[in-house]
């Protein structure tokens, strides 16, 4: 890391500000805020930070909307924070191009976990043909996956479930966005196909089904690929 | 039919096929024993089959059934539930009647009525036993009935001419079409006259009489073949129907059309059932035209113009009434309208001068491609008297004496002036006073005006004078002159005066329904408009107006809206309230209840009936077809305001609830907001500082630090609860459905609970068949995590507590249960309750997580139970429906 990356705060509750300000400079950030949507948009632009973190309740413009601009030129990784605990609005932004999300109040550990997480570089296929998580083996150019020493055998679409996780790593996916990828745009409506091929999938990837440690659920909202290795 | 494309079924067909099919679901059956005379055996076997139908455990009962002391049938009525009669008392005499109440308020899945022909004695609902049966199978009661082909309107003129008796008692067509079944009851004529002779048809000695009059065997087999054939066609048509897939009787397939022409005499009835029968066989629609003439109808002509319309009506046409002067040119103008093909016409019984002969010949010059159909006049039928049929003289004697009188006037006050003025001036003033009579009169005064002024100019003008006789040529060609001018003039200004009143006529009725909808768009609210309503309908029909209005849940207000100029009695509110429920008109001039004041008309509303209009005229006389259609315009034209306004109404409230949803949810996410922020900061700032080592540097300093964040935590729970119970207690929980797998639910509620859980067992135990659920991740996963953290909060450390998920029929179970002390079991029913607390509970909490766990699993439709278990420990139980699961996965989840 050639200097210390900036992070832009929006958020229009100077004490949730200052927190993350204080939280954030002592783990190494350089940190510029913005106390209004509008702000926000125009030092994203400014200040060309590493990390955007957006508050979804602003007093001048819709989280969702401040997202959507912002996404219209640029690919900066957006970790959205919330107090709503609804779920759609989540997703909303989510679909609408954000990175991650963090419900308030949040421990700091897993702030910084999350931001490190959208930090950091997502290596192409090319470059990282073979993904490590915990003692599963993903060999993209063989298309062959191992647990241990094991070969587990994957149908297509598990397989291509697979794939899409592992190249998503530490991102949450939506239920919407997994069937759109998978499936196509027509079975958007058909969510429990994700339900059914995760459980599959997991039954043949995890230790224990019901207690999963590389696919995470997240809360009425979608899938994680662990890339925590404080997990183990 | 082989020229028929059955390929493509018609969409607009198919949509009338759903909406009648719609319309079937809700209605009773009507299934009809039909015979070609009395005596088959109707009756027994309509009895028969409802025995074996009661013995299969159909709810049947006998709504009316006469057995014409026939043994065999009264036999077989035993046994079977009837209804009792209602008896009427008509002119000293008492009448038996079917009790229709009786029959609706005991409402069994059939009831049997017998001969559907039969007339209701004076004072009756209906006027015929057949609409009884209709308004009975409107609500949704099947019905048994019988009827002879004698009966159906449209061969009751062939039976006529076959039997040589005239059928009063006649049903329309729709009905038998409408039936669900017919059974034909056929026996030979043969077999039938051994029946009559044996006395089991009629039991008296009328029987002999009856046989001789009507039971001829040559009768027997043209009524035996025309039953016969009538179920044959009908099953023809359902064939053709069931291969073009549509079942309505009503669709026409060759989009050919005809027009029957009738007038306000009985002649035209032979049209309308010829008309009928044409069209049935040509599968086409027809449509019967009347064109109303200025002339004033006498009372029985409208009597029977309103027969013959409510015929075609019966006989499924669709009437039209129009006006012009000339018939011909009206009726071809229809035509092109209609896009008929074919015109029917009556065939007038005489040929020179007469009206009629003047209509074919007019229709016949102007119909190019119309085929015209000039239709036979029944011999039965015609002795009827001409004059009744012919238009009354328009003119009464009061103005023919005025014309004279005026005229003679007028001659006797030039008198004295004649010898400034010369006799031939007198001729022209008297030409002018005879041109103006028509300004008042009609054209038969204006001739007799014109005669008495010849004659008077002639006589007391024309020298020699106060002699009839003239000198001079000259004279004579004037006085003949004068005649003939002034009868032309007379003439030509009464038949201008005819057609402006037609159009007056015309216009005063579109001015009418003008001046309606104008001041009924300009009303801003309900009760303007019925103002507006009554005010308008006294206006033009010089009658008195009520409106009884029904209210939100459908049921009729109990009085007449306030704007009313009368109140109905309450015998005038009960044939209201029949109106209501039927949707459909009655009370005075209709069929239903015509002993009322008013007359009563529903107004129709989307969901359920609107209202009801009652009309009470201030004069004796009725309405005219046109005046009645105009109020019926009107009466169309109010339901739609009341409606609109009804619908505006609706709106403000919706965006009044919106509008106040929308605050709340401001609110609320506002105070979420206000609540979180310091909580977040606290137990952000105290992480941070347990990280730090300059403070954290010490053992006390931890501990502090610590204790923040425990405080912050339980805050934030707090607060969390305190949300949900607001956001419960408000309403604002809607579930967010989507499919979820129970074991991610518990294992992320488990997550998230592990500090709390930290000195507890936990187990879970997920049976294999439990399928993905329709549910919202999150209220299900913060219930679950309610009911497991209560388990850990209200137990001794070391308590085990377990997970178990099954399915039980229709229910995913989900039980959490402990072995620790168990619920006390006196507040067994209360530890829903809001703020409850367990009295030896080891911590506090908010004393509302469980009443939020239970809240939010009621929103699913689910319920939650507590119970202690019988080894010892309480167990809580959600039962959550499976309704929507999905069975058969590819591979299955588990």
């Amino acid at each position: 890391m050639s200097g210390s990356p900036v992070v832009l705060v929006i958020d229009d509750e100077a004490q949730i500000r200052r927190l993350l300000e204080l939280t954030l400079e002592s783990n190494g950030y350089k940190v510029r805020s913005a106390a209004a949507g509008k702000e926000g948009i125009t030092k994203t632009a400014s200040e060309r930070p590493e990390l955007v973190i957006l508050d979804l309740g602003l007093p001048d413009l819709d989280g969702v909307e401040v997202l959507k601009k912002i996404r219209e030129w640029s690919a900066v990784p957006v970790l959205v924070l919330s107090v709503r605990s609804s779920e759609n609005d989540i997703i909303a932004c989510l679909d609408a191009g954000a990175d991650d999300y963090l419900t308030k109040p949040f421990r700091t550990g897993e702030l910084l976990a999350r931001v490190r997480n959208a930090l950091r570089h997502r290596p192409s296929l090319q470059e990282t043909p073979v993904f490590v998580i915990r003692d599963l083996q993903i060999d993209l150019s063989a298309r062959t996956v191992k647990k241990g020493k094991q070969n587990v055998k994957l149908t297509a679409t598990e397989y291509a479930l697979m794939v899409l996780f592992v190249r998503n790593a530490g991102r949450v996916l939506t239920h919407n966005y997994i069937l759109e990828q998978i499936w196509g745009p027509a079975f958007s409506e058909e969510s429990q196909y994700t339900r059914v091929y995760v459980g599959q999938l997991r039954k043949k990837i995890e230790d224990d089904p019901a207690d999963p440690k590389i696919i995470m659920t997240e809360s009425g909202i979608g899938y994680r690929l662990t890339t925590e290795p404080d997990s183990i | 039919m082989s020229d028929r494309d059955y390929s493509r079924p018609d969409p607009d067909a198919l949509l009338r096929i759903l909406k009648k099919e719609d319309e079937r679901s809700g209605k009773g059956k009507l299934k009809i024993f039909f015979g070609m005379c009395a005596g088959v055996g109707k009756t027994y076997a309509m009895l028969s089959e409802a025995r074996e139908v009661v013995t299969k455990g159909t709810d049947l009962v006998v709504g009316y059934v006469e057995t014409h002391n026939r043994m065999e049938t009264a036999e077989l009525v035993l046994g079977l539930e009837v209804i009792p009669r209602k008896r009427i008392e008509y002119r000293e005499t008492v009448l038996e009647e079917m009790d229709i109440d009786a029959v609706l308020a005991r409402k069994p899945k059939v009831v049997l009525v017998d001969e559907l022909a039969h007339t209701n004695a004076p004072g009756s609902r209906h006027a015929r036993r057949y609409q009884d049966v209709l308004e009975i199978l409107e609500n949704g009661i099947d019905v048994y009935t019988t009827l002879n082909v004698q009966h159906l309107e449209s061969r009751a003129d062939t039976v006529a001419q076959i039997t040589g008796s005239i059928v009063r008692e006649t049903v329309p067509d729709s009905i038998f079409d409408a039936a669900e079944e017919i059974r034909v009851i056929d026996i030979s004529p043969d077999e039938l006259a051994k029946r009559l002779q044996e006395g089991k048809v009629y039991t008296s000695e009328r029987s002999q009489q009856a046989v001789e009059n009507f039971f001829k065997k040559g009768n027997l087999s043209a009524l035996r073949e025309m039953s016969l054939r009538l179920t044959a066609e009908r099953v023809d048509r359902q064939v053709r129907e069931y291969r073009q897939g549509q079942r309505t009787a009503a669709t026409w397939k060759s989009g050919q059309r005809l027009i029957a022409a009738i007038s306000p005499s009985p002649h035209s009835v032979p049209v309308i059932r010829w008309a009928r029968r044409v069209s049935h066989t040509m599968d086409a629609s027809w449509v019967v035209v009347y064109v109303e003439q200025a002339d004033k109808l006498s009372e029985e002509q409208r009597e029977q113009l309103a027969k013959n319309m409510k015929l075609a009506r019966e006989l499924g046409a669709e009437v039209v009434t129009t006006s012009g002067v000339n018939i011909a040119d009206s009726l071809i103008r229809v035509a092109r309208e209609q896009n008929a093909s074919q015109i029917l016409v009556g065939k007038p019984d005489r040929f020179v001068f007469s009206r009629a002969a003047r209509l074919i010949d007019d229709l016949m010059k102007r119909s190019t491609d119309i085929d015209i159909y000039i239709v036979g006049q029944e011999t039965g039928r015609t002795k009827r008297k001409m004059s009744s049929i012919l238009p009354k003289p328009q003119s009464t004697p009061v103005h023919y004496l005025a014309a004279f009188a005026f005229v003679l006037l007028a001659a006797l006050i030039c008198y004295p002036f004649q010898d400034f003025i010369g006799y031939r001036t007198v001729s022209f003033i008297l030409l002018l006073v005879v041109s103006l009579l028509p300004l008042q009169l009609g054209p038969g005064p204006t001739v007799l005006g014109a005669a008495v002024g010849a004659l008077s100019w002639d006589f007391l003008f024309i020298p020699p004078r106060f002699t009839f006789s003239i000198n001079n040529l000259e004279d004579s060609l004037l006085a003949a002159m004068f005649f003939l001018v002034a009868t032309v003039t007379g003439v030509l200004s009464a038949r201008v005066r005819k057609r402006e009143r037609i159009i007056k006529q015309r216009e005063a009725r579109t001015s009418a329904l003008f001046f309606l909808t104008k001041d009924l768009s300009s009303a801003h609210s309900q009760d303007e408009v019925i103002r507006t309503a009554v005010s308008n309908i006294k206006k033009y029909f010089d009658a008195d107006v009520a409106f009884i209005l029904g209210d939100a849940e459908g049921e009729m207000a109990a009085e007449a809206h306030d704007a009313s100029s009368f109140h109905p009695d309450s015998k005038e509110y009960s044939v209201a309230a029949w109106v209501y429920w039927n949707e459909t008109k009655a009370g005075k001039n209709t069929d239903t209840l015509p002993s009322a004041q008013a007359t009563y008309f529903p107004m129709s509303g989307p969901r359920y009936p609107l209202g009801v209009v009652g009309v009470k005229l201030n004069y004796d006389t009725d309405l005219t077809i046109d005046q009645e259609t105009l109020l019926e315009n009107f009466i169309s034209q109010i339901t739609s305001a009341i409606e609109r306004e009804l619908l505006n109404d609706i709106n403000r409230k919706s965006i009044v609830v919106a509008e106040s949803e929308r605050l709340y949810k401001t609110l609320f996410n506002s105070i979420s907001h206000e609540f979180r922020t310091p909580i977040a900061t606290i137990m952000g700032v105290s992480e941070n500082l347990q990280q730090e080592n300059g403070v954290a540097g010490s053992a006390s300093g931890q501990a502090h630090l610590n204790e923040i964040r425990v405080a912050a935590e339980r805050l934030n729970r707090l607060v969390a609860n305190l949300l949900d119970m607001t956001r419960l207690e408000s309403g604002m929980i809607q579930p967010r459905l989507d499919w979820c797998d129970v074991r991610d639910i518990i294992n992320h509620a488990l997550k998230n609970l592990e500090k709390e859980l930290e000195g507890h067992k936990v187990t879970v135990g997920i049976a294999d068949s439990v399928p993905l659920l329709k549910l919202d991740f999150g209220l299900i996963e913060q219930a679950l995590a309610n009911l497991i953290h209560n388990a850990a909060l209200h137990t001794p450390a070391g308590t085990d507590i377990s997970i178990d998920v099954s399915v039980k029929e229709d229910k995913c179970i989900v039980a959490v249960s402990d072995n620790g002390p168990g619920l006390p079991e006196d507040d067994l029913d209360r530890v829903f309750d809001k703020f409850y607390r367990a009295s030896k509970g080891r911590t506090g909490g908010t004393g509302l997580g469980l009443t939020i766990a239970k809240g939010f699993i009621e929103a699913h439709h689910g319920t939650l139970g507590a119970a202690n278990r019988p080894k010892g420990g309480a167990e809580f139980t959600v039962k959550l429906p499976l309704s929507t699961r999905i069975s058969d996965q590819p591979g299955g989840i588990a």
